[in-house]
């Protein structure tokens, strides 16, 4: 019970600092100051707090448990490409966002696409498209908080209660704190989980008596060694992913980041110390969920490998259920808990749990991003504002928080998947085909509005279908063949595998996101009758 | 520097994330414990933020925020 005493304590630290601690620098009390902490976060919250919303229970539970079932190749996979990929994105795109959001007022991507495009409707279209896609994101957090304090806890706080607190902790600091508070909170969990990784590395290789012995025992065995290499990963399926680091500028939560900052000055280090911070969380978080492999006098893990083996062994010939259930059991999602939990002293554990709860809950910015994007592109657009005044919108504002916040709850109870399975498959595959969306608006005079519906029609229409793809065609075992959906010829188009749907091979976001980056070029091209006036372009370029 | 040449530089380092070279490789093992393909990549990443720092100090958006505050 003692880690799950610090981790309430925890709790009452995020609480305090995002209600009262964030109150006392807040100048203001209208929608910008709420929504955007009046465009003036200095260079170490922003760079802090930027990092910290993207980095999800995805970045330590995911990255860990997708780890121990597959290996090194979860680094190369996600990590080392978004260390290019987003500061990238942040440098050629954020900065440009950010002049034009503090030059125009603009407080969300849609205002901006509306106005760029001289649009109404379609930015409700992408605001709907934009919301839908974000809210699985959220709903990871509600699952990872759910699953943390039920594993600290050895089971006293079953998972459905543990998401319930999680919720209402992250709900309050948002509602009561808005940007500030939830950008003093994320400074604070990011600099917790970047502590995490060098304390746990150290901790677990004195448990384990060093990790030469565990390289050992993992080469030793047939089924474990091919984790320490790529061999079982083809290197299609590896370039797909270098595609997914796109979603993060797309994210509405990190676009409306981009406007917080004071100054430009202070994306330079941002931009250049961001993979330094993909490195401090990710390494730790992969290694040790490869090595977990070999921890086996941890009797949790054992029970996690065998389940993994006899899905292996028996799985063609196990029904749905069985397999459902061995796929539940094999789960990594907690592994890197259960490691701290066998070799780590207890009280280290303790503020470990802490860490990774910190990134847990670091879906606040989607929260508030949701609420933000709802009263400025819905009830501000839609006249809210004109007709009730500026409090009632930060208080609609605020009840959405709630509203939402509780949908993501019930969602995360009924939908009992893979925290990496269900950001990847949905979330992040939906906003990099947006991309070429937010590259359009800010680099290409060319394109219509138009053309930003065709894009958006066809990502919410992609994202749809593999969903039901899916859904409706059942995943083979792990190391079957793949399940031809579509051929033509003796060519799989689409097939069905064990790691998710593929398309030539290749994951579903690169031909999402190529076609949407041709449908914007030829839709706009088609209707570059409805190009903006010059006076609007030339507030862009 | 160019910013064609920048351009190269950033898609140069685009290609080297695919390092088939270390596909099947598991050593040497770095430090006697990470096995050479994630040794790869973690160097890697610290690649990319050198030269991000370069692209910060080449071609930083300074015009930008002259035209935020017109």
């Amino acid at each position: 019970m003692i880690p799950a005493a610090v981790i309430f304590g925890y709790f009452a630290v995020v609480l305090y600092i995002g209600i009262f601690a964030s109150r006392r620098a807040a100048r203001r009390s209208d929608a910008e100051d709420y929504f955007l902490a009046g465009r003036s976060l200095g260079p170490a919250v922003f760079l802090l707090s930027l990092f910290g919303a993207n980095m999800t229970a995805f970045s330590i539970l995911g990255a860990s448990g997708h780890a121990f079932a597959n290996g090194i190749v979860t680094y190369g996979l996600m990590a080392s490409s978004s260390a290019l990929v987003i500061p990238v994105c942040l440098f050629f795109m954020g900065t440009k966002m950010w002049a034009l959001g503090k030059r125009h007022g603009f407080m969300t991507p849609v205002q901006m696409f509306r106005d760029r495009w001289e649009c109404g409707h379609i930015g409700t279209v992408i605001f709907v498209v934009q919301a839908l896609l974000l809210i699985p994101y959220v709903v990871i957090a509600v699952i990872g908080g759910g699953t943390v304090l039920a594993s600290v806890s050895g089971g006293l706080v079953p998972f459905w209660l543990g998401g319930a607190i999680v919720s209402m902790v992250v709900m309050s600091y948002v509602f009561f704190g808005g940007m500030r508070g939830t950008a003093w909170v994320n400074t604070f969990q990011t600099i917790l989980f970047l502590s995490f990784g060098a304390i746990a590395v150290s901790a677990i290789a004195t448990g384990m008596g060093g990790f030469s012995r565990a390289m050992d025992t993992l080469l030793a065995s047939p089924s474990t060694a091919p984790l320490l290499s790529r061999e079982r990963v083809s290197a299609a399926y590896f370039f797909s992913y270098t595609f997914i680091p796109l979603s993060s500028i797309a994210f509405p939560h990190i676009g409306i980041f981009c406007l917080t900052a004071k100054r430009l000055a202070h994306f330079r280090k941002t931009v250049v110390l961001y993979p330094i911070c993909m490195l401090a969380i990710w390494l730790p978080s992969v290694f040790l969920g490869v090595v977990s492999n070999a921890a086996t006098d941890v009797p949790t893990i054992q029970t996690k490998i065998e389940a993994r083996a006899t899905l292996a062994a028996e799985g063609s010939t196990l029904s749905p259920e069985r397999r459902s259930q061995l796929r539940a059991a094999a789960s990594g999602d907690d592994v890197i808990l259960k490691l701290v939990e066998g070799y780590a002293p207890l009280w280290l554990a303790s503020i470990l749990g802490a860490a990774v709860m910190a990134a847990v809950m670091a879906s606040d910015s989607q929260i508030l991003a949701l609420s933000t994007m709802f009263t400025e592109d819905v009830f501000v657009y839609y006249e809210g504002t004109r007709r009730f005044g500026e409090a009632v919108q930060v208080h609609t504002g605020r009840i959405f928080v709630i509203v939402l916040t509780c949908v993501a709850y019930l969602i995360a109870l009924l939908a009992p998947q893979s925290i990496f399975d269900l950001a990847t498959q949905y979330a992040f595959a939906g906003y990099s085909a947006l991309v070429p969306l937010l590259v359009a608006a800010l680099f290409w005079k060319g394109s219509t509005r138009w053309g930003a519906l065709a894009t958006t029609v066809w990502t919410a229409a992609a994202v749809a279908a593999v969903a039901v793809l899916q859904a409706v065609v059942p995943a083979p075992p792990a190391g079957a063949a793949a399940v031809s959906i579509l051929s033509v010829g003796s060519v799989d188009i689409v097939t069905r595998a064990a790691v998710g749907t593929l398309v030539l091979g290749f994951l579903p976001v690169v031909p999402m996101t190529l076609v949407s980056a041709l449908l914007m070029v030829v839709v706009s091209r088609l209707t570059a009758s409805a190009r903006p006036s010059h006076k609007t372009l030339s507030k862009y370029f | 520097m160019a910013p064609a040449l920048s351009v190269v530089l950033v898609l140069v380092l685009y290609v080297l994330h695919q390092d088939f070279w270390f596909w099947r490789d598991v050593r040497p093992l770095v430090f006697g414990f990470l096995p050479i393909g994630l040794f790869y990549q973690a160097a890697y990443t610290l690649a990319t933020s050198v030269v991000l720092w370069l692209l910060v100090r080449w071609h930083w958006p300074s015009h930008l925020e002259d035209r935020a505050h017109q």
